[in-house]
C-alpha cells in the first residue's frame, strides 16, 4: 500500500513534455566525486527531470533548492538508485561514480548504496535497538567480523553524528524511542557506519524543531571534511548556511548552479532571484 | 393484536412521530426566523420524537415477551384443581407441557382429558387477555412518548445531543451482545460439563490414557467399557494441528513475502485473490481430497519405502489442513507486511541491504505482532477443524506421536458423541461438553499468549 501512496504523491509533480531549459552557471568543479550528464527521469511516460548535468565535488556540500515538485528529490534519489524501488520510474543519461555509470547493468546496486548513503526527510530508524540500528549495515556488508569491531563502529559512528554522549548508556534501547532530532542523527550515524563517500540528505531537518535543526547543521559542517554531501532543502537560510554550491531546480530543469554566496547575493536567472527573494514558490 | 401487527403499528407510529416532531420544529423555525435559530436541525427533533415513541414502547414489549409464558402458566396452574397441583413436580411438568401443546395445536403425549381441555382453553384466553393488555400498554406508551416530546420541542431543546446519546447507547448495547453471548456459551457448556464431572472424576478425564466413550446399555454388551481418558484425543488434536502449522506457517509466510515484496502489482492483483479462493473451498471438499487422494498416496509411497502406513493417517489430515489454512497465514501476513512504512524499506535499501536482508531483519521484525496474530488465528482454525479429520484421520483414539497412524481430535469426538439420538444423563453424551470446555480454555489460552506477544513487541517497535 505504502508504495502506491508514494506513487500518487510522486505523480503530482509530473510535468507535461517539453524541451529542457539551459542551465546558467558552472556545472563543473575541479575535483568531482560524482558527474551527472544529461540525466532524464521518467515516471511512466511523464518526465520529471529534464537533461540535468552537474558535478558534485569532493568534500563539498551541494544544496539543491527549488519549489515543491521541481524534481530535486527525484534527482537526489537517482544518485544512489533509490528510484529503483518505484516500478514505473526509469532513468536515461549518465551518472558517473568512480568513472563508471551507476545505471550500467554491470553495476551492483548494493555496494553502490553502501558508498552513497542516504538520510531521509522523516527519521526512519529500524525497529531495533540503537546499537543494532548502526551495527546492522556493517554486519550485512561483512565490514565487521567480531563483537569488538562492531562496538568500535557503533561508537565512532555515534561520535561522528554527535549522539554518543546522549545514548551511550542506553544502546540496547529501541531507536524509535529517541526524540525526532536524535532519531535523525541516529539515521546519519547509520549512514556513516558503512563508511560511505557521499551522503545524500533529503530535507533532513523538515521534521525537526529549530534546536535539533541547528545540531544537524553543525553536524553537516563537520561531516563535509570527510564526506561529499548533497542536500535537498526548502530552507534558503539552511542552504546558505551549510552549502558551498547551490543548484536551483524549477519544473524538472536545472535552472542555475553556482557558488552559494553568488547565488544568494547576485543570482543570474530571474526565476532564481524570484525564488530566493520569496516572490515565487 | 398479534405481536407482529403490534410491531408494525409501532413502526407506523414512529414514522408519524418523526413527521410530527419535524413539522413542529419547522413551524417553530418559521416563527423565530429560520432553522438557524433552532438549536438543532429539524430532522433531529423528528428523530428525537420517533425515538421516544418507539424505544420505551419496544422495551415494554420485550419485557412482556420475556415473561409472558411464565406468568400465564402460573395463572393457569393456580386455577387447576388442588389434587392436580399436588402431583409430584415431574408429572406436573408433563401435564403443563401437554396443556401448552394442546393450546398451540401440537401433538400431546397422552390421552386428552376434559381437565386438560379446560385448562388449555383457559390458557388460550389468558394469552389473549395478556396480548390485549400488552398492546394497549405499548401503544399508549408510544403515543405518550410522542406527546411528551412534542410538548418539549422548543428552539433551545438540544435534540441533536440527545439523539447522539441514544445512538451511543445503541452502539454500547451492540458491543455488549458479543460479550454476553460468550458468557452464555461458557455457562451452558460449564453446566453440562459439571454434570459430567459428577459422574467421571476430573483427574480420570484429564489424565486418563484410554478413550472409549461407548457405555454398556446392557450388562452383557461387549467392548463398551466407557473409559473417558481424554489424553489421546488431545494428543491427536495437537499432532494434527502441529502438522498443519508445519505446512501452513512457512508456505503461507513465504507466499506473503513474495506477494508483498517481490511480485509486481499486476501479478499480485491476480495471485492474491486466487490464493484466497483456497479459503473459500468448503472443508468437506478438502475432506474428500484428503481421504481419496492424499491418504492413499501417503499409504502407497509408505508401502514402497517399506513403512507401514494406516489408510487413515494423521499425516494426510494434517497436510490437507495445512493447505487449507495457508490463505489465513498468507493473507494476514501480507497485509501486515504491506502496512510496514515505505520509509523503513527506504532506510534499509539506502544502507545497501538486499531485498531478502531487508525482509528478514527489518520488515519481519516490524510486522511480527501481526504475523504472530495471523499464525495463532490459523492455529485456532486448525484446532477447531472437524470435517477433514473425520474423513481422513479416522475415529480411533490412538495415543501416538507417529503421524502415520490414525488419530482422532477433540472436535471429531464432540461430533460423534452428539450425533443422533442421545440421552442427556449419560456420561457418553456429557463428555462432549467436557471436551468442549477444555477446547474453549485451550483456545482462550492461545489467545492470551497471542495478545501478550503482540503487546510485548508493540512496546518494543512502535
Amino acid at each position: 500500500m505504502q508504495e502506491v501512496v508514494n506513487k500518487t504523491t510522486v505523480e503530482k509533480r509530473i510535468l507535461a513534455p517539453r524541451d529542457s531549459r539551459k542551465t546558467i552557471g558552472t556545472i563543473h568543479v575541479s575535483k568531482p566525486r560524482m558527474v551527472c550528464r544529461n540525466v532524464n527521469v521518467y515516471y511512466g511516460d511523464k518526465q520529471a527531470i529534464r537533461n540535468v548535468s552537474i558535478d558534485i565535488g569532493c568534500n563539498e556540500v551541494l544544496a539543491m533548492i527549488g519549489p515543491s515538485g521541481c524534481g530535486k528529490s527525484t534527482f537526489l534519489r537517482c544518485l544512489n538508485r533509490m528510484n529503483d524501488t518505484i516500478d514505473s520510474c526509469w532513468v536515461t543519461g549518465e551518472i558517473l561514480f568512480d568513472d563508471k555509470n551507476i545505471y550500467d547493468p554491470s553495476i551492483d546496486v548494493v555496494p553502490l548504496r553502501a558508498q552513497v548513503g542516504m538520510v531521509f526527510q522523516k527519521p526512519n530508524p529500524f525497529p531495533k535497538s540503537i546499537y543494532e540500528n548502526i551495527a546492522w549495515a556493517p554486519k550485512i556488508h561483512g565490514i565487521v567480523e567480531s563483537k569488538s569491531d562492531a562496538d568500535e563502529i557503533v561508537e565512532t559512528s555515534l561520535l561522528k553524528a554527535g549522539l554518543w554522549e546522549e545514548v551511550k548508556d542506553r544502546l540496547d534501547q529501541p531507536g524509535t524511542g529517541l526524540s525526532g532530532g536524535q532519531q535523525q542523527r541516529l539515521c546519519i550515524a547509520r549512514a556513516i557506519a558503512v563508511s560511505p563517500e557521499v551522503i545524500l540528505m533529503d530535507e533532513p531537518c523538515s521534521a525537526l524543531d529549530p534546536i535539533a535543526t541547528a545540531k544537524i547543521e553543525d553536524l553537516i559542517e563537520e561531516l563535509k571534511t570527510q564526506y561529499t554531501i548533497a542536500i535537498v532543502t526548502h530552507s534558503m537560510q539552511q542552504a546558505s548556511r551549510v552549502s558551498q554550491r547551490t543548484a536551483f531546480f524549477h519544473l524538472g530543469d536545472l535552472i542555475e548552479v553556482g557558488m552559494t554566496k553568488d547565488i544568494f547575493t547576485k543570482p543570474s536567472h530571474q526565476l532564481t532571484e524570484d525564488y530566493i527573494t520569496g516572490r515565487y514558490g | 393484536m398479534s405481536p407482529l401487527l403490534l410491531l408494525l403499528s409501532l413502526l407506523v407510529l414512529s414514522v408519524a412521530g418523526f413527521l410530527i416532531g419535524q413539522r413542529k420544529a419547522l413551524n417553530l423555525a418559521g416563527s423565530v426566523g429560520g432553522t438557524s435559530r433552532l438549536h438543532s436541525l429539524p430532522v433531529y427533533y423528528g428523530a428525537l420524537t420517533a425515538l421516544w415513541c418507539c424505544l420505551p414502547a419496544f422495551f415494554m414489549f420485550l419485557i412482556w415477551l420475556g415473561f409472558e409464558q411464565s406468568i400465564i402458566t402460573a395463572l393457569m396452574v393456580a386455577d387447576l384443581p388442588d389434587e392436580v397441583r399436588a402431583l409430584p413436580p415431574a408429572r406436573l411438568n408433563v401435564l403443563i407441557n401437554d396443556i401448552r401443546s394442546l393450546a398451540s395445536g401440537n401433538i400431546v403425549s397422552g390421552e386428552i382429558t376434559p381437565l386438560m381441555r379446560n385448562a388449555a382453553a383457559q390458557y388460550i384466553s389468558l394469552k389473549g387477555i395478556g396480548q390485549m393488555i400488552t398492546s394497549v400498554i405499548v401503544l399508549v406508551a408510544a403515543v405518550a412518548g410522542v406527546l411528551l416530546v412534542h410538548r418539549r420541542i422548543k428552539p433551545e431543546l438540544r435534540a441533536r445531543n440527545q439523539v447522539e446519546n441514544v445512538v451511543m447507547g445503541l452502539l454500547v448495547v451492540c458491543s455488549t451482545i458479543a460479550i454476553f453471548t460468550t458468557i452464555g456459551i461458557v455457562l451452558s457448556i460449564l453446566y453440562e460439563a459439571v454434570r459430567f464431572f459428577q459422574q467421571i472424576p476430573v483427574t480420570d478425564f484429564l489424565f486418563g490414557l484410554e478413550w472409549s466413550p461407548q457405555m454398556a446399555i446392557r450388562e452383557d454388551q461387549v467392548g463398551s467399557s466407557g473409559a473417558f481418558g481424554a489424553v489421546p484425543v488431545f494428543a491427536g488434536t495437537i499432532l494434527i494441528s502441529a502438522i498443519a502449522m508445519f505446512v501452513a506457517a512457512p508456505i503461507g509466510l513465504m507466499s506473503a513475502i513474495f506477494l508483498s515484496e517481490y511480485a509486481d502489482r499486476r501479478l499480485r492483483a491476480v495471485a492474491k485473490p486466487l490464493l484466497e479462493i483456497l479459503a473459500g473451498i468448503p472443508t468437506v471438499v478438502y475432506g474428500f481430497f484428503a481421504a481419496l487422494v492424499v491418504a492413499p498416496m501417503i499409504r502407497n509411497s509408505g508401502a514402497q519405502l517399506g513403512i507401514d502406513v494406516s489408510s487413515e493417517s494423521a499425516l494426510a489430515a494434517g497436510l490437507v489442513m495445512g493447505v487449507m489454512i495457508i490463505p489465513f497465514v498468507s493473507s494476514l501476513s501480507d497485509d501486515v507486511i504491506n502496512a510496514v512504512p515505505q520509509t523503513l524499506r527506504d532506510g534499509a535499501y539506502s544502507v545497501g541491504a538486499t531485498r531478502s536482508e531487508t525482509i528478514m531483519h527489518v520488515l519481519i521484525p516490524a510486522a511480527l505482532p501481526g504475523i504472530v496474530g495471523g499464525l495463532l488465528l490459523a492455529v485456532s482454525r486448525a484446532i477447531g477443524e472437524t470435517m477433514i479429520v473425520v474423513m481422513a484421520a479416522g475415529l480411533s483414539a490412538n495415543l501416538t506421536a507417529n503421524p502415520l497412524q490414525a488419530v482422532t481430535t477433540v472436535t471429531v469426538q464432540i461430533v460423534t458423541l452428539l450425533v443422533g439420538d442421545q440421552e442427556f444423563d449419560s456420561p457418553k453424551t456429557l463428555a462432549a461438553f467436557a471436551l468442549g470446555l477444555v477446547l474453549f480454555f485451550g483456545t482462550l489460552f492461545l489467545n492470551v499468549i497471542a495478545l501478550t506477544v503482540v503487546r510485548k513487541y508493540r512496546e518494543r517497535y512502535e
